[in-house]
Order: C-alpha cells, then structure tokens, then sequence
C-alpha cells in the first residue's frame, strides 16, 4: 500500500530576475511505500528541497495532487516528521527537552512524554546527554536529537533535507549506519535526499535520480545493498564491492553525462 | 577594563596572528580611569581652575555626606544600638529632600515607565513581526517618532498631560517603547524557518508556535531591546524632571545648577550614571540566566 503518492507535482517559482519562472518541479510522479528508504540524489537546485517541502506540506504545487494514504495533503502534519541539514532544534530547552517537544505540543501527560523521549534518545544513543543544552553538542549528535525529536512524534514517514550534509566524513559514515539502524527498528517510510552518490547507493532501497531545469526525476533503481549492510554489519566492505562501485560509476555517468549535455553548442 | 563583576575571566588565550583589537585591555582602562580621577585631583588641588567650574573631588564628597545625610543616619544607628543618647547632626537635604529620597523618586518614574513600556511594546513589537497588519499600522508612527529627541515633544507632553507625574512617565514611556518594540519585531525575524517547519510538522498549532517557539527565540533581541530602553530612560529622566518636579535627581541637578552649586551637579551626573551603570549590569546577568545560549546557535 503506498503512504504517500505524487501525481503529476509541478512547481513553479517567480525566477529571481523577476521575468518569467523557475520550473523547480517538473511532471513528479513518486509513490512511497510501507518500509521504503527512498534517496533523492541530485545536484543542488534540481528541486530536491522542493519535492521534500511539497510532500511535508510546506508548499502546495503549482499543479499535481499528492495524497496521503488517498486524501489531499492541505498542510504540514505529524505524520510526517522532518529532519533539517540544519538541525532546526530550540535552544532553550536540553536534549530531551527538544526530544519531547511534539508531545508536549499535543499535551501528552509529562511522565509519558518523558518516557517516550528517552526511548528514542537511546535509540540514536544519546542516553548520557539527556540534560545536556544543545549547543553544547557536536553537530553529529544535534542531528540525532533531531532524529528522536522527528521519532517521538511516532510519523508514518521521515523527511529528512541532507541531514548529514554538514558533517564530517567519519561523523557521516556514522551516522548512515546509524540512521539505517533506527529506520530497521522502527519501520518508517524514510525520504532522505543528498547530494553523496555513495551515501545515497549505500541506503537507498530505491533511489530517484534527479536533474535541474526543469526539476524532474530521470532515472530510479531499486536497490538492496542497505540489506547486505544488515547481513554483515561492516558498511565498508559493502562500499567497496564490486557492484557498489559498479553502480556507483553508473550513476555518476549519468551525472556527468548530464553535465556535459549542458555544455553550450 | 571588565568593570562586570560578574563576568567570568576568560581563558587565557594564545592571540591570533592579524586579530583585529587583540589582548586584554583592562590595564590600560585602569591606568586611564587613574589618569582622570587624579588629574582632576591635581587640578583642583593647584587650583588651576576655579571650584565653580570644576569642583574637588573631596568637596564633591563632603556634598554627598551633606545630602545624603550620612552622619544623621550614622548617629540615629549609635542611638538605636544605645550607643548614643540623641541624633545631633542636622539633615536638611538638598531641594527639600535628601539624596535617597531624589533618587527613589527618579527610579520610580524610570522603572514605572518602563514597566509599562515593557507590557505594551513587547506584544505590539511581536504582532509587527508575525502580522503585516500589524506591521502597516505601527511601523509609521513609530518610525515618525522615533528619532525625534524627547525634549522637542516635551511640551507637548504638558499640553496634554498637564505639570503632574503622567506627563514625565509618558515621556520616558515614549523613550523606552521603540526600543523594545524594535527590538521584538526584529527578534521575531530572527527565529529560523526550519525552527516553525519543524514545529508545524510535529504538529503545533498557529498559537503554539508564536508562544513556544517565536516569543522563545526572539527572547534575546527582547532583553536587548529592553537593555537600551532602560539607558533610554536614564537619558530623558533629566528632560522628564525639568518640568514642576519636586523631587528627583533631575530635579536635583536642575536646581543645583540654578544656584551654581556645581559640586551637587556633579554629584548627581555621577549618582544617575552609577545607578544607570547597576541596572545595566543587573540586565547583563539577567540576560545570562534567561537567554544563556545568545550568541552559541
Ligand atoms: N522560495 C523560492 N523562491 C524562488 N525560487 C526558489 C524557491 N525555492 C527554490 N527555488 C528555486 O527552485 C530550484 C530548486 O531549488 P531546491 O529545491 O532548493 O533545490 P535543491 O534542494 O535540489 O538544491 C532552484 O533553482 C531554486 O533557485
Ligand atoms: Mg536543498
């Protein structure tokens, strides 16, 4: 059964020049289904944060419908959680704090909300931090406060906007096992865009690929090397298989293929 | 120097190659303050110049005794311990009142002003930030007003209000205000997007995300506005007292200077910039306690 389904989303901005306009989203058609993890992978301003907007109804399309488990989305909701490149999280509230915040706001019972928060926060293994403001955290560990945080308000479906982006190599490799972890326990639908072939070969069941002006998707493939991550537990020998670089050529081909069909005549 | 006492020392550093205003300054604010304080000692003393002008700084605090009443109180303490049968010493104050009772008045109209400006900038600054109704209806006349000194709207105030205590509320009520509504509405700007998307995506609703989230992150450029504001009301309590006030370190100066009884001026230039002084650094570690991650997100 599919959670989430586009039909036909296209999005158009006033072009900054304030002439004509900026096709971000181009004739998207896309289902999420039960247990999906779905990459968006893309150079930037292909209309990935665009897509991800659209489907956590921040943005209504210009036209298309999407539907939500078969009704119109009006609006950003609870049952799809998101997570920022920029971990979005409150300053003046701790760890767990932030974490139980969506409860809060719904006005669950304080114990419980507790209760909850802290599951997740050992989840993402941040147990120790709980009191812990959160500037005081490295960037790694906001972003999985802002995993719990997006977790505890139990979602359908995770968004998440380059949410490693800004870390560091090490830090990254981390937190993708990390994240393929918490999507195995939980079970969510996971949209998760990046701008990393590897990354996005690397957790993707199914990968979409992207391509600018007009914002559209190319290509899509299934994959399962995230399953044979769960099978042998060692990320690296998996990132260096022969397959992985196989298919990792292959879509850089596709990149670059693009690029060079950019070129002016 | 860091005259706050509150301030923690910094770790010492290794300085940075080409940092602008690198290194500590303290020694040298130190040695400049020193350089004032006995230059104006030195000067007075060698009589360079005459007391009208520029008063001794002993006779500056012989002054504050006799205002303030110090032996008075000192001797009224000896009696109440039984250490002394009656209060001899005389206390007549200046202007009818003595030094506390000037500077309870002005804080009186300072803070009473302030607090009122707090109430009404701090939800209008907000609305001009959330709503461009709001923002349509307030930006002109604040705007207008705003840079105008509160001196040239003084009379104004008397108009309407008459020689009574509202006309000088109003008016440094008027000084406070932009400050802090500026300063609201600015703070609400600051709050990020993602912030309010992640909080509408778990759910919030419109009211939970301008209380919980925007009124939150908007905090610290509020306490700075409220910060100036309070310096504000300092700086228009001497315009404020100038008209029929009985009492207050205003009036105190004004007066003074009336008489040309320059060592009461200059006692109460320093008594107003010291209280200002406290109430800023009591702000400082107000705004530590409340906002303690300004500056680190
Ligand atoms: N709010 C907006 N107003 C105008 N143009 C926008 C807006 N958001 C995105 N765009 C444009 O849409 C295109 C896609 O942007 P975006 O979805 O952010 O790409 P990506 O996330 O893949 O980098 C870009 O050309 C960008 O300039
Ligand atoms: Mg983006």
């Amino acid at each position: 059964m599919s959670v989430i389904s586009l039909n036909h989303v296209a999005m158009e901005f006033p072009s900054l020049e304030g002439i004509g306009s900026v096709r971000a989203l181009d004739d998207v058609n896309l289902e999420f289904h039960e247990n999906e993890f779905v990459v968006a992978l893309g150079a930037s301003g292909c209309g990935k944060t665009t897509l991800l907007n659209v489907i956590a109804g921040f943005l209504s399309p210009t036209s298309g419908e999407i539907l939500n488990k078969g009704l119109p989305v009006a609006g950003p909701g609870r049952d799809r959680g998101v997570v920022f490149q920029k971990h979005a999280l409150l300053p003046w509230l701790n760890v767990v704090e932030n974490t139980e915040f969506g409860l809060k706001l719904q006005g669950v019972a304080s114990d419980e909300r507790r209760a909850r928060a802290r599951a997740n926060l050992s989840l993402v293994g941040l147990s120790d931090f709980e009191r812990y403001p959160i500037y005081q955290l490295s960037g790694g560990m906001q972003q999985r406060v802002g995993l719990a945080r997006a977790l505890t308000c139990d979602p359908d479906m995770l968004l998440m906007d380059e949410p490693l982006g800004a870390l560091d190599a090490f830090t990254r490799e981390n937190m993708q096992e990390l994240i393929l972890d918490v999507w195995r326990k939980t079970q969510k639908v996971v949209f998760f865009i990046t701008h990393s072939v590897e990354e996005a070969l690397f957790m993707a069941t199914r990968l979409i690929v992207m391509s600018p002006r007009p914002g559209r998707i190319t290509h899509q493939y299934e994959l399962s090397f995230c399953d044979r991550f769960f099978e042998t537990g060692d990320a690296r020998s998996v990132k260096s298989s022969s397959e992985f670089i196989k298919m990792r050529e292959e879509i850089l081909s596709i990149i670059y293929g693009e690029e060079v069909g950019e070129q002016p005549p | 120097m860091n005259l706050n006492p509150f301030s923690k020392r910094a770790p010492t550093v290794v300085d940075q190659y080409g940092a602008p205003g690198q290194g500590s300054s303290t020694a040298i604010s130190a040695i400049t303050i020193v350089i004032i304080l006995g230059g104006w000692w030195l000067v007075t003393h060698l009589e360079l110049i005459r007391p009208l002008f520029l008063p001794s700084p002993e006779l500056v605090i012989a002054k504050f005794n006799k205002i303030a009443c110090t032996e008075y109180y000192f001797e009224k303490l000896l009696v109440a311990v039984g250490a002394r049968a009656e209060v001899e010493a005389p206390c007549h104050g200046f202007s009818e009142h003595t030094l506390h009772e000037h500077i309870i008045w002005s804080l009186y109209r300072v803070f009473t002003s302030f607090f009122l400006a707090v109430i009404t900038a701090i939800p209008i600054g907000v609305a001009m930030g959330m709503s461009r109704m709001a923002r349509g209806v307030f930006d002109p006349p604040i705007e207008f007003y705003r840079p105008i000194p509160p001196l040239a709207y003084l009379p104004l105030t008397i108009i309407w209000f008459g020689i009574g205590e509202s006309g000088k509320l109003f008016l440094i009520f008027l000084a406070c205000f932009a400050p802090i509504a500026i300063n609201a509405r600015a703070g609400v700007r600051s709050v990020s997007i993602e912030q309010i998307h992640a909080a509408y995506s778990m759910g919030a609703s419109r009211q939970q995300v301008i209380w919980q989230v925007v009124i939150k992150a908007a905090l610290p450029e509020i306490l700075t506005g409220m910060r100036v504001a309070i310096a504000f009301g300092w700086t228009t309590l001497v315009a404020a007292e100038m008209v029929a006030a009985k009492a207050g370190i205003g009036v105190m100066v004004l007066n003074a200077a009336r008489f040309l009884a320059t060592d009461i001026v200059f006692l109460g230039i320093v008594v107003i910039g010291a209280v200002a002084f406290v109430f800023d650094l009591l702000m400082r570690k107000i705004e530590k306690a409340l906002v303690p991650w300004k500056g680190k997100v």
